[in-house]
């Protein structure tokens, strides 16, 4: 068993708004472990980017850490004070975020911004952080490294920009490095280099990663474990292959069923799930995913969810239902009458839509 | 070809950035010509589109008609308006701004080396008030937004705009000068009139400076605001960089680009000088200069002061893009 390096415990982070309060992040209890790559998936706002951001203490106005516990290496992250803080971000934990057109500092050469994370933590004199630039920018396969330094970001394009981030979040050697869906913003090409490039980075450094996307692909070729998150809750947790074979909640299932295949049969319809995550402000009793499950039993909308219970060795899962307990029949008609109407309709047609990637 | 520049010889120079730099500056330098020729041409039409002749109030009565025509043959104005154009274009490539018709044997040059020297020191005096206290103001009511420091800033601000500055000078004299003088036997008080550099400039800088530190302060206030929540502002908070880093490299850096356009124009109206600020003040600037001019249609006078303030516009808009050149590393040379 390898070591816990984050720990994270029943952590709520909730939004106080005008309209009332929003419970972003609601119960969350996860861990990574040291040079471990655990994937985070579930459709846009189901928290998955606040409780990253919960872990480096970095939650927007007019939200807050309300309670739970974030233990890293031992060390209680929700008690720091604020130069402990500091010194954490972008030392012992790095993030990267989603778009890198918009995370560089336009007015600032890209080397600087590199440069500056690590003399900002007093592990690299200037003199030593500077020459690491270019070793980093080497190390995520920036071309010219050397002259490329003095650039500014709108000099680089979409994918060099977020291989400057990523040297950036790997300029101090951090022990886990979040991405927050990384490869959304490039393009499909640039995307498959970036994932070869964190691969190969996790394999060499063993930097432990947690990986933030809503790309079913992605986790399949990154990870060791998924979390599926959904509404602010974990729902389902567990070894990358036992989720991809036997999803046992109902929206991993359906997110499943969302992503093509190659591997599976022709015959098998891309299905997307109806209607849209619930609104925060005002979520549905019961289940929270009960408006939108194809396999809703009267129990789900109604008692509150469950807690997270063993479904397999090493694999939870938050439902009253399970997918093993649900019929052939009922699954055959799931995968039919999730369709919207629309998408049957398009079905129909001779030209079958395929949606790039898990939507998004 | 000595002396003239091949296009390669150019492209060579422009391909260097400071190269760039300097073409850019020579190419607008040139611009001003064709500006200001347009804008002597717009004056001078309006002037003489305008009722009324130099000669309407001159010594405080009517004039004969035979004076006005010796006055007319004396100044020229007998000949064709067009040729009169032509002449006074051909007297400022001189450098020659012709003489006043309001002072006898002064120079509108003369005049207004006389008069915008007060001016230009207020106006000066007031920009530099302007930059630390309109542009610190911002910044810390948005650092600070929605506390108590935001709200008596902004507050201030508001109220500052909203006073029309001869209210504000002309308070200032009762409370400052009159009350103060008052209620201390003369021991403290401003004086709110005199001009030389001592403490008779203090009430006019202010007043000057008061409305363009209310609208720097809200200007810088909404653009760090903006910045703040840029995404590149969280990946500074991520990478652990201490409070005054992110503040000073990554917030104010960004925040404070639109501000310095605003600059430019500011600094050009400050030092044109203001009628209201010098008539309470009793500072015989250039504003006033101004006003009086046209009220009596010295017609040099008004064109030599619009030809000066133009190049004061031209100038300041000048600096601001080139600054912007350091500032901003996007904006490219064109």
């Amino acid at each position: 068993m390898a070591q816990t390096l984050l720990q994270v415990e029943d952590l709520h982070t909730q939004f106080y708004t005008s309209r009332g309060v929003v419970r972003a992040v609601d119960g969350v209890t996860l861990h990574v472990d040291a040079g471990e790559t655990v994937g985070v998936v579930g459709e846009s706002g189901c928290g998955k980017t606040m409780t990253a951001l919960s872990i480096l203490r970095l939650v927007p106005d007019p939200g807050r850490i309300t309670s739970g516990r974030i233990l890293f290496a031992g060390k209680n992250v929700t008690k720091m004070t604020d130069d402990e803080i500091r010194d954490f971000r972008g030392n012992d934990v790095a993030m990267i975020f989603q778009d890198p057109m918009t995370s560089l500092n336009p007015v600032t050469k890209i080397g600087s911004q590199i440069e500056e994370a690590m003399t900002a933590h007093q592990r690299f004199t200037q003199t030593l952080a500077r020459g690491r630039v270019v070793e980093l920018l080497k190390r995520v396969r920036v071309p010219a490294a050397e002259s490329r330094v003095k650039d500014y970001p709108h000099q680089f394009s979409g994918g060099m920009r977020q291989r400057a981030m990523i040297a950036m979040g790997l300029s101090n050697e951090p022990s886990l490095l979040i991405a927050d869906e990384p490869t959304t913003a490039l393009d499909v090409t640039v995307q498959a280099q970036i994932i070869q490039l964190m691969k190969q980075l996790n394999r060499e450094l063993g930097t432990a990663m947690m990986l933030i996307t809503h790309n079913m692909a992605l986790v399949a070729s990154l990870c060791q474990r998924i979390i599926v998150m959904y509404a602010g809750r974990i729902v389902e947790e567990g070894p990358v292959d036992q989720i991809f074979k036997s999803p046992q909640h109902p929206y991993t299932w359906s997110l499943l069923r969302s992503v093509p295949r190659v591997d599976e049969a022709r015959k098998e319809r891309l299905v997307s799930i109806r209607g849209l995550p619930p609104d925060l402000l005002n979520p549905p009793p019961g289940c929270k995913f009960h408006p939108r499950c194809p396999f809703v039993i009267d129990k789900c909308k109604v008692d509150p969810e469950p807690n997270l219970g063993e479904v397999d060795v090493n694999q939870v899962a938050r439902c009253w239902v399970l997918m093993r307990n649900v019929k052939d029949e009922s699954l055959e008609a799931a995968k039919t009458s999730a369709l919207s109407k629309e998408a049957a309709e398009k079905l129909k047609a001779p030209v079958a839509e395929v949606g790039g990637g898990a939507g998004g | 070809m000595r002396g003239a520049l091949l296009p390669s010889q150019l492209r060579a120079i422009t391909s260097t950035r400071s190269g760039a730099l300097t073409i850019f500056i020579v190419r607008r330098i040139l611009w001003m010509i064709p500006i200001l020729f347009f804008v002597i041409l717009i004056t001078f039409t309006l002037m003489h589109l305008a009722p009324g002749s130099p000669w309407d109030k001159a010594g405080g009565r009517q004039l004969s008609d035979t004076v006005i025509n010796n006055l007319n043959i004396r100044y020229g104005l007998n000949k064709p308006v067009a040729q009169q154009f032509l002449l006074y274009i051909w007297s400022v490539v001189h450098f020659d701004f012709g003489l006043s018709y309001q002072y006898q044997n002064k120079t509108v040059s003369g005049l207004l080396l006389e008069s915008w020297p007060y001016t230009a020191t207020i106006g000066l005096l007031a920009f530099l008030l302007i930059i630390p206290v309109g542009v610190g103001l911002g910044v810390l009511a948005a650092l600070r937004q929605n506390t108590r420091i935001d709200y008596i800033t902004m507050g201030f601000a508001t109220v500052a705009a909203s006073f029309p500055n001869f209210v504000i000078g002309a308070l200032m004299v009762v409370v400052l000068s009159v009350l103060a003088y008052k209620a201390t036997g003369g021991n403290f008080y401003l004086p709110a009139a005199g001009f030389g550099i001592d403490d008779s400039l203090i009430m006019p800088v202010v007043t000057l400076a008061l409305l363009p530190i209310a609208y720097t302060a809200r200007l810088t206030r909404a653009s760090t605001l903006d910045t703040i929540r840029q995404d590149f502002v969280r990946t500074a908070w991520a990478k652990g960089l201490p409070e005054r880093l992110v503040v000073i490299r990554h917030i104010l850096k960004n925040s404070l680009i639109p501000v310095v356009t605003t600059l430019g124009p500011t600094f050009a109206f400050l030092v044109t000088g203001s009628v209201i600020v010098e008539t309470v003040f009793s500072i015989p600037g250039i504003g006033r200069a101004f006003v009086v001019a046209i009220e009596s249609r010295d017609y040099p006078m008004i064109l030599g002061t619009t030809v000066l303030f133009s190049l004061v516009i031209a100038v300041a808009n000048l600096v601001v893009d080139v600054a912007y050149v350091f500032i901003d590393p996007r904006v490219r040379l064109t």
